[in-house]
């Protein structure tokens, strides 16, 4: 693990106006914390190391150990702990290193934060905040690379927010420790160090609701978080083939945003949905259903999806290039999708389920 | 092997739609036999074969619209079926009609058979009597999947039908045509057949783009084109005993309607732009006919008691021979008589509009054979369920609105006929006869002719072979 960290000098702030998603993140506890003492950052590393991705990097200077909490490398004690505290008033930020390691604090999560509100008829809020890493193309192979946030995205009781864009790193963090139940926030690691010119706050859309990052009228490529990028850079490739791709940021995957998914898609009467998790059972799976159940007389062709090779994602690099979701293969789905098939592409890869081992 | 082809079912038919098979590959047919049903701008009509074989491949599925004397299926002619054809047993409303020519024997027979049973069977294939050699189990999961038993032909012992042949029978149902959700939205908010509609999609899939081009075509076209291929699928008797498709069925009997009203309104405005027509009339005494039908109609039963509408017909039917110029086709190179005397009897429909079914050598019927044909013929025309040669070969046609209670029509000629007779209704009038006056039952007959093959003192000979004929009924 620690071979593969990225540690960046903290750069309070970058150009005039540019920040990073890392810093922007940052930027957004450091606000919380200084509103509101009741919120305190827990987690591997998050203290001395300044956290696993550098996004808590100088805060335990700023805001001393007792708020800023390295934690033992058992995510069930630790995440349960802030569970702890979230019960008896305090509004807690657990960071967890990788979505595959809160498989271990699966049962804290589930069974405890989300389920708590309803076994106690209502006495016991859980306000906890859990931020993880997801998501693969950094070559950190099977054990860290996958996109397990649509299993979270099953689990009624939980909010799952995927900020997929700086401002979504700077601006979720707010409304997200204001809500009464748990919110699970998924930062793709590919995005920590995208930068952008971050807007002012007002404008901010909120953590209800899906965006239309880039408006057209062909097809509506659906994706969130690291998927994000990509699709934009398709609907660029695709502007250049004539068809105009409109690009829809879910941003909340629990609940789903049905009515701006359903508006795009009347517009457009097409859908691409780009997951980065694994085809079968996926959160794609679920958005091309909805689709079908509520616009299915919207729909002029069937609903497209884009996900990961069903296989552990691989180490080697064209390996886990080839086992993504790419702008290519978003593009060749909306191209199916518009009906104009464009110079076949071999690689269907994410066209079938294949089972972990090759039959 | 020869081709079965999708007939011409009236001058004015240049396509048709195949709306179903009768038969399935393998199937003995003798000539006569009905094999298919076709659905034309006016009426879905049950085509008959005109040759004897065995059905090789079926070159065109249900549903598809193709141009006249398109192969629709191969015959065999392999070897002959040994018994009457398994249809005959099946359907007892489609006879086969005579193949040789002996009407005189055939209509006699006819006659009798009219006259022997009052309450004739339904020339319709009745569900009760197709369905004699299919057990509970069968008609139950036929009438669950909406399956026609007298469609299929059994497999079981003794062309027994049996589960398999209803489960594996094809869906009564429209052709699925291959469509995007939104594409039969939009279909159906623009008002367009999607079976018209030519899909680019994947496999050939009607997209959203495919059914607005068409709605721009349509719009340019005035619509006849694509509305005469709107014609909703279902129509014939479905409507009792199938469930109908969901989607359009509520547009059926107007777009039905509206089809046959344009076909009528494209038929008439050729007749009426083509043929320089000529009126004649004249009004005759019916006192000999009406006597005569007293006199035969006493002692029988309602039922089967004739009208002056047969005894008219007859008489304009021999007319007709008497005065052949009359009776044939305008083609360009001039008048073609017929070589029989084919008399088209308009029949109006309940829901509007008209359809004009043969009855061949009319002259050759005797009045009561005419009488059963003319009942049997509107019956069936008012239900759609006329034959294929029950539609075409009209040299004559004759009118009667009688019926209505007017007292003369003036017609508009069947292109390419050359002339149509009109009957009026038969009322009583003071009538004066041999310098006495009385009041005497008349009628009033009118011809409108085409002035292109014949004068007024051709149509004024023929009316008056009509009157002569009508003193004599006893011969006719």
């Amino acid at each position: 693990m620690t071979a593969t960290r990225t540690r960046t000098p903290a750069p309070a702030a970058a150009a005039e106006g540019r920040t990073t998603y890392r810093d922007a993140m940052r930027e957004a506890m450091r606000e919380a914390m200084r509103a509101d003492e009741r919120v305190f950052l827990m987690g591997e590393d998050v203290g001395r190391y300044g956290g696993c991705f550098g996004v808590s990097l100088g805060l335990l200077e700023e805001f001393g150990p007792e708020r800023i909490r390295d934690a033992p490398l058992s995510e069930s004690a630790f995440v349960g702990a802030g569970i702890g505290a979230a019960l008896v008033g305090m509004r807690p930020i657990v960071e967890i290193m990788t979505v595959n390691f809160s498989l271990l604090a699966l049962d804290q999560i589930l069974n405890n934060a989300a389920t708590l509100l309803h076994m106690s008829g209502g006495q016991l809020e859980v306000p906890i905040v859990i931020r993880m890493t997801t998501g693969a193309g950094r070559q950190l192979a099977a054990q860290h690379s996958h996109s397990l946030e649509g299993w979270y995205a099953h689990i009624p009781g939980l909010r799952v927010l995927a900020p997929a864009t700086v401002a979504d790193a700077r601006y979720m963090l707010a409304p997200a420790l204001a809500d009464p139940d748990p919110v699970l926030i998924f930062e793709h690691g590919s995005l920590y160090n995208v930068s952008a010119e971050l807007p002012a706050g007002p404008g901010f859309p909120g953590i209800e609701r899906a965006v239309v990052r880039r408006p057209g009228t062909d097809v509506s490529v659906i994706t969130y978080g690291g998927s994000l990028p990509k699709a934009l850079a398709a609907a660029d490739d695709l502007a250049e083939a004539g068809i105009s791709a409109e690009v829809v940021d879910l941003r909340s995957l629990r609940p789903l945003d049905d009515a701006t998914l359903g508006d795009s898609v009347a517009r457009t009467h097409r859908a691409v949905v780009v997951d980065e998790g694994w085809r079968t059972g996926s959160l794609a799976a679920e958005i091309s259903a909805r689709l079908t159940e509520g616009h299915f007389y919207d729909l002029d062709a069937p609903v497209e999806r884009v996900c990961s090779a069903e296989v552990p994602i691989p180490y080697a690099r064209a390996l886990e290039a080839a086992a993504l979701p790419q702008a290519d293969t978003i593009v060749a789905a909306a191209r199916r999708a518009v009906g104009d098939p464009a110079p076949a592409r071999a690689d269907t890869a994410d066209q079938r389920p294949t089972a972990g081992r090759p039959s | 092997m020869s081709a079965f082809t999708m007939p011409s079912l009236g001058a004015d038919m240049d396509e048709g739609v195949l709306r179903e098979w009768l038969v399935g590959p393998g199937d003995p047919v003798r000539r006569g036999d009905v094999v298919a049903i076709v659905e034309t701008d006016k009426a879905a009509i049950e085509v008959e074969c005109f040759e004897s074989g065995t059905v090789g491949r079926l070159l065109v599925p249900p549903g598809t619209r193709v141009p006249v004397g398109t192969p629709l299926a191969e015959i065999e002619h392999g070897r002959e079926p040994a018994g009457p054809a398994r249809k005959d047993t099946l359907k007892p409303g489609t006879r086969a009609r005579p193949a040789g020519p002996e009407p005189g024997k055939e209509s006699a027979g006819r006659a009798a058979n009219a006259v022997d049973s009052p309450a004739r069977p339904a020339p319709e294939p009745s569900g009760e009597a197709a369905c004699a050699g299919a057990g509970p189990l069968v008609r139950h999961l036929a009438q669950l999947r909406g399956v026609d038993l007298t469609a299929l032909s059994g497999t079981g012992p003794g062309g027994r039908i049996t589960r398999a042949d209803v489960e594996h029978a094809p869906s009564p149902r429209a052709p699925r045509v291959r469509a995007t959700p939104y594409a039969r939205r939009l279909a159906r908010d623009l008002g367009i057949d999607l079976t018209a509609v030519r899909g680019t999609g994947d496999g050939g899939a009607v997209r959203g783009v495919d059914v607005r081009t068409a709605a721009q075509g349509a719009d340019v076209r005035a619509g006849a084109q694509a509305d005469a291929a709107a014609r909703p699928a279902e129509f014939r008797r479905e409507s009792e005993q199938r469930t109908p498709p969901a989607a359009p069925a509520e547009e059926h009997p107007g777009r039905r309607t509206d089809t046959m009203r344009r076909a009528i309104a494209e038929l008439m405005s050729r007749s009426k732009r083509e043929i320089p027509h000529y009126y004649l009339a004249t009004t005759i005494d019916l006192t000999a006919g009406q006597t005569w039908l007293r006199r035969i109609n006493r002692g029988r039963p309602p039922a089967d008691r004739l009208v002056p509408a047969a005894l008219l017909m007859k008489a304009a039917a021999l007319a007709a021979r008497e005065v052949p110029a009359l009776n044939g086709y305008w083609r360009d190179e001039g008048f073609v008589p017929g070589t029989e005397i084919n008399v088209g009897v308009a029949v109006s429909l309940r829901q509007g509009g008209l359809l004009s079914p043969v009855i061949h050598r009319a002259d050759t019927l005797a009045p009561e054979t005419l009488m059963a044909h003319l009942k049997d013929l509107v019956e069936r025309a008012r239900r759609g369920r006329l034959r294929g040669s029950e539609t075409t070969g009209a040299t004559l046609t004759v009118t009667n609105l009688g019926e209505q209670g007017v007292e003369s029509v003036f017609g508009v000629i069947h292109p390419p006929q050359v002339a149509l007779v009109g009957f009026g209704a038969v009322v009583e009038r003071p009538w004066a006869r041999n310098g006495m006056l009385g009041v005497c039952p008349v009628v009033t007959v009118t011809l409108a002719a085409d002035h292109r093959a014949t004068d007024g003192a051709v149509g004024a000979r023929y009316l008056t072979a009509v009157d002569r004929l009508l003193q004599r009924p006893e011969e006719l």
